[in-house]
């Protein structure tokens, strides 16, 4: 069930399913590689909860809690 | 041959580009893991098999929009300065997200070869690229290199070379960006083509995608150049985007950053990477990172390792700093010694040793403290600060990226605000970097570093280390407090993404850490040799001229002979011979002409330019505690902060005579009746928040206006001043001095 990424856990795995930010935050969550199809795994989050640094295609990214709000993913079973 | 090649070097930051430049052009360059340290783009030569290469270091960013400074600076250079070859830099072990940069090169067309990096670190992740494949696939040459040891960059401007000979026109390659966006490509692109419009620079089809990106320099440029086809293009990219959001929810840019990453992913999925172990595997970096940014280990460890810094820097650089101190001394007495009585003497020992010497003085310190601010920011560490930072940043209407620019400028004692002031230009956010750029110079930078340790230094020398350390809390507290009231105020406005990247944890070497710190140490010295030793003698002049009146000189030679004339011949003697041992009457005599001449050296001060100055600005200033001497410093330090301390020197040195000419400024200090703990601490506070130096404020007009570089200069000193009054009140109410 597709969720917001704003709720995925430490080291949850998930799918990006849609990016609906529009404008400067919409090419930067982009250029990154964060756009549909794209998997990612939260790697960790700062000792305030936010940002979280998120493991995208190889790298390391940092995206604020209300950044990931625009983004929908749909997490992978735990195994 | 004097012909050479231009080649632009781009890429991603942190892909190793500035790295690779360096190794190229054996420049003295910065390296950092900060994005876009790189912000001019940086010109070398060099030349390989008799042929002279012009390489530019382009910034580094991740996409062609014009969104920030570096992405305008480097699409500007390449559209405009047409360099032969472009150089992409990519990050093997991160190749899909690289390639999305790549990939707009291609549609841009610029003749390419495409330096694949940090092979080893693929190679160690387990990762193995099809070389030819991927070659084959993008249509571009590929060469693999290992920018740190150097490995195949020899190869890859044989190749460069190569591909400037073959001088082939720009090839702009066409993706499919879906039916609808397609469709609306088509037309713009017949419309920009039979009105021939901006096609001298751009490539068509790059001008359709932009007018559907909605990039605003592209479309400024084109109101300008013709309004009328501009607003065709303008409505031709509407309705597309009406009907995209309409039918699909989703925005022109969006669907086109997804199929560039489609045609990515298309080649990447052709075998062209293998993973030979589960890729899920913790890097070392993330094994790091599980303890650096944990909850509570994360601050523990960021305030041990800053605290740290200050232990490294101010204990071990103690002992070269007491060799140059006696240096300069020794010089100062041999010059003492050599040269007759006069003008050229004092301004000498007065303008130029003193002045420069006490400066110089203090390199060890800031070599010491620079290195230690490159292993932080070579290593990746520095980033992890921004990301645990960003938190308590954001509260105060600032960004987890604006810790780049206060540590520069000396959140680690030790910066300097003018490439504090320049690294704000990273910073994407208009408000959120003036925010920054007028807060930065309340840091701590290395030129305060000198005097607040020597004020330090002199009245509260057992805790040297934690009153630095609470000085530079304090100085990031006020601050971070400014910059929210400017966030507030003047600057209202919503926060900008933190979308960073963590770059993995390396290992800085040698030889980077090396050029960091003798870069910066020596801007230090280069700035002490030259703009400090001229405004040295400049305010050696103003603290001379005009000199008493001949009337007022004769009164001081006559007290001193009516003096003389008291004692007998031979006691007289006895006190001019200089010798070790005086007797009781000599010793008085001699106590007594100093004391004539210190009169009249501090009536002489007094008379110059500056000392009417501080004089009179003695009635606001004593408010805070501040004395003439210290006003005529502060004065100084309006030039540059370090001033302050030459110009204490030249300032007390004349108030005082030979006899104590051995000690040092600071024990001068602790003589002085005007100067207790209570007032190096009203002084510390407002040296720390007046107005920043000139050259600073030159920068913040350079990067703002000097609309802003005034309002700085004058909201800057008024607040500090407060402050200093508060301190110097208070402290003097309670006793505490």
């Amino acid at each position: 069930m597709p969720i917001n990424m704003r709720h995925l856990k430490v080291n949850q795995t998930a799918t990006i399913i849609s990016v609906k930010a529009g404008g400067e935050l919409g090419l930067r969550i982009r250029e990154m590689g964060l756009v549909p199809g794209t998997e990612i795994t939260v790697k960790g989050k700062a000792p305030l909860y936010d940002p979280v640094a998120l493991r995208v295609m190889g790298g390391t990214l940092t995206l604020r809690n209300n950044e990931a709000d625009y983004i929908t993913v749909e997490p992978h079973e735990t195994k | 041959m004097s012909e050479f090649i231009t080649v632009a070097l781009a890429g991603n930051p942190n892909a190793g580009k500035t790295t690779l430049f360096n190794h190229l052009t054996g420049a003295r360059q910065h390296v950092g893991n900060y994005p876009g340290i790189t912000v001019d783009h940086k010109e070398g030569y060099f030349s390989r098999k008799g042929q002279n290469i012009r390489i530019t270091d382009l910034p580094g960013t991740y996409s062609l929009t014009a969104y920030s400074v570096e992405e305008l600076v480097a699409r500007d250079y390449l559209v405009n300065e047409q360099p032969q070859v472009v150089i992409n830099i990519v990050d093997a072990s991160n190749l899909e997200r690289n390639l999305y940069l790549t990939c707009q090169f291609m549609e841009l067309g610029v003749p390419m070869v495409i330096a694949l990096n940090m092979m080893d670190v693929a190679r160690d992740r387990g990762i193995s690229i099809n070389l030819e494949k991927l070659e084959q696939q993008l249509g571009v040459s590929i060469v693999p290199i290992v920018a740190r040891t150097g490995e195949g960059t020899d190869r890859l401007i044989d190749k460069t070379v190569e591909i400037a000979a073959r001088d082939e026109k720009w090839k702009p390659l066409s993706i499919s960006y879906g039916e609808d966006l397609d469709e609306s490509i088509l037309e713009l692109v017949a419309t920009i083509e039979t009105k021939n419009f901006l096609t001298e620079q751009y490539p068509p089809r790059f001008i359709a995608t932009k007018y559907l990106e909605d990039d605003e320099q592209i479309i400024a440029k084109g109101d300008e150049v013709n309004r009328e086809v501009s607003d065709s293009l303008k409505e031709i990219a509407g309705v597309v985007s009406d009907h995209l959001n309409k039918t699909m929810d989703v925005y022109p840019e969006a669907i086109i950053a997804d199929h560039r990453y489609g045609f990515i992913k298309s080649i990447i999925r052709q075998d062209v990477i293998t993973h030979k172990f589960d890729t899920d595997r913790l890097y070392t970096s993330d094994k790091i990172d599980k303890v650096v940014t944990n909850r509570l280990l994360g601050p523990i460890i960021m305030g041990v390792i800053l605290l740290g810094l200050y232990q490294f820097t101010f204990s071990w650089s103690e002992i070269p700093v007491r060799w140059l101190e006696s240096f300069f001394g020794l010089l100062g007495d041999g010059i003492n010694a050599l040269l007759p009585d006069g003008m050229l003497k004092s301004m000498i020992i007065s303008g130029v040793i003193d002045g420069v010497g006490g400066v110089l003085g203090f390199v060890p310190l800031i070599l010491f403290m620079f290195f230690g601010i490159a292993i932080l920011e070579d290593s990746g560490y520095l980033a992890r600060v921004a990301f645990m930072m960003d938190r308590i940043f954001r509260i105060f209407g600032l960004h987890g990226s604006s810790v780049m620019p206060f540590i520069v400028s000396g959140g680690v004692a030790g910066g300097c605000a003018v490439p504090g002031v320049m690294a704000t230009r990273t910073l994407r956010s208009p408000k959120e970097r003036m925010a920054t750029l007028l807060t930065v110079p309340f840091m701590n930078c290395g030129a305060k570093l000198p005097v607040l340790a020597l004020l330090i230094g002199t009245f509260f020398n057992e805790h040297k280390a934690l009153y630095m350390f609470l000085f530079t809390v304090l100085a990031w507290i006020v601050a971070l407090v400014a910059a929210k009231v400017l966030r507030m105020t003047v600057l209202r406005g919503a926060p900008t993404p933190f979308v960073m990247e963590l770059p993995p944890y390396r290992l800085p070497t040698f030889r980077g850490l090396i050029i960091h710190t003798w870069e910066r140490t020596w801007q230090y010295i280069k700035k002490a040799g030259t703009v400090i030793l001229g405004i040295s003698i400049l305010l050696w002049a103003m603290m001379t001229f005009p000199t008493l009146s001949q009337e007022r000189q004769q009164q001081f030679d006559q007290q001193r002979d009516t003096l003389t004339a008291s004692y007998s011949s031979q006691v007289v003697q006895e006190a001019q011979q200089d010798a070790e041992k005086l007797s009781a009457e000599a010793e008085r005599l001699k106590n007594e002409l100093e004391t004539i001449d210190r009169h009249q050296d501090e009536e002489s001060l007094r008379n110059s330019y500056a000392g009417k100055i501080g004089t009179s600005l003695e009635d606001i200033s004593s408010l805070a505690g501040f004395d003439w001497r210290t006003n005529i410093s502060l004065i100084g330090g309006f030039a540059a902060k370090e001033v302050i301390i030459s110009t204490m020197g030249t300032a007390y040195s004349m108030g005082i005579t030979d006899v104590e000419e051995a000690d040092s400024l600071g024990k001068r200090l602790q003589h002085s009746e005007n100067w207790n703990k209570v007032v190096a601490l009203a002084a510390m506070v407002f040296i720390m928040f007046y107005a920043p130096c000139f050259v600073t404020i030159v920068c913040i007009a350079k990067e703002s206006s000097w609309k802003w570089a005034v309002f700085s200069m004058i909201s800057n000193t008024i607040f500090a001043f407060t402050f200093a009054v508060v301190v110097y009140q208070v402290g003097t109410l309670l006793h505490l001095a």
